[in-house]
């Protein structure tokens, strides 16, 4: 399955790991930080509702 | 057929913005995925080496995507930035700073699969060559421009003074797509792609590459819609801590 990358192996193989890297750290972050301002929004519409 | 832009303008109010990608960002992050793996797959493990470069040929599939959407990312930067500056529309600004983030990280992936393709291809991993250097520019500018949505409270001051900044930094983005017809030197070579058959790469290698910048540009649409609806929600938070500060005084 895996191709023969030959004397390139280490080069190809760390574009794409560094590349699938740096994309799931920027999907996890998009997440994460959609997931926080959407907790923090729903309690400060809480605390609205509650105190007035 | 006239464009009712009045229609436009609605589909970017925010309750309306906020229901619409409700119901499509899943199917953009669907579609996204499809088409993220499936050009990344053909690419790796279905296309032959190429008779010069070997198997370095394969980095093609994330640099060309990568350096398209860097550039391209910025001119949507650019257009929702003005659109900012003459109708002072939300959403836009909003739009322009969720893609920023996005876009710094295509410009990155591009310099370090560039630097990678070139070791062997070039005898080195970086020379300042005018696309090059343009692009690390491309990159600082970006990275200076989520910078200061930080460095300023105020979030309609930190709209204004990014939008300059972006209109400023399109003069890079121009230069990092023609640096190599402007000044025809240096390392990199001119565009892969091209709609002329003679100077676009084979077809084994064109339909799988494709599909990946389908793939590339579906995965920012559904990062951008999911990162602008973050940002609304931020700014409507913004505004009532800022009410319930007043209310405590």
């Amino acid at each position: 399955m895996m191709p023969d990358l030959g004397k390139y192996a280490g080069d190809v193989l760390m574009a794409y790991g560094i590349t699938i890297a740096l994309l799931v750290l920027l999907i996890w972050r998009s997440l994460a930080r959609s997931a926080k301002v959407k907790r923090q929004l729903k309690d400060a519409e809480e605390r609205r509702k509650t105190h007035g | 057929m006239a464009i009712n832009w009045n229609a436009l303008w609605e589909w970017a109010n925010p309750r309306k913005f906020m229901s619409w990608t409700d119901r499509a960002l899943p199917v953009f992050a669907v579609l996204a995925a499809l088409m993220f793996v499936a050009g990344l797959v053909w690419g790796f493990f279905f296309t032959p080496d190429d008779y010069r470069q070997g198997a370095t040929v394969k980095i093609f599939y994330l640099h060309v995507p990568s350096a398209m959407m860097a550039i391209n990312i910025w001119a949507m930067m650019l257009v929702t930035s003005l659109i900012w500056i003459v109708r002072r529309h939300h959403v836009s600004v909003l739009a322009a700073k969720s893609a920023a983030g996005i876009g710094a990280t295509m410009t990155l992936i591009a310099l370090i699969t560039g630097a990678i393709w070139g070791k062997p291809m070039w005898g080195t991993y970086w020379e300042w060559d005018p696309r090059l250097t343009s692009f690390l520019i491309l990159l600082l500018f970006y990275i200076g421009y989520m910078a200061l949505w930080e460095a300023i409270d105020n979030p309609d001051t930190a709209a204004d003074l990014t939008s300059v900044l972006c209109l400023v930094g399109s003069v890079f983005a121009i230069l990092s797509r023609y640096a190599v017809l402007f000044w025809n030197q240096g390392l990199h070579q001119g565009a892969s792609l091209s709609m002329d058959a003679e100077e676009n790469v084979a077809d084994v290698y064109w339909y799988p590459a494709l599909v990946a910048i389908a793939g590339f540009v579906l995965l920012f649409i559904t990062l951008v819609l999911l990162r602008t609806r973050t940002e609304i929600r931020a700014r409507r938070l913004h505004a009532l801590e800022m009410r319930e500060r007043v209310a405590e005084q």
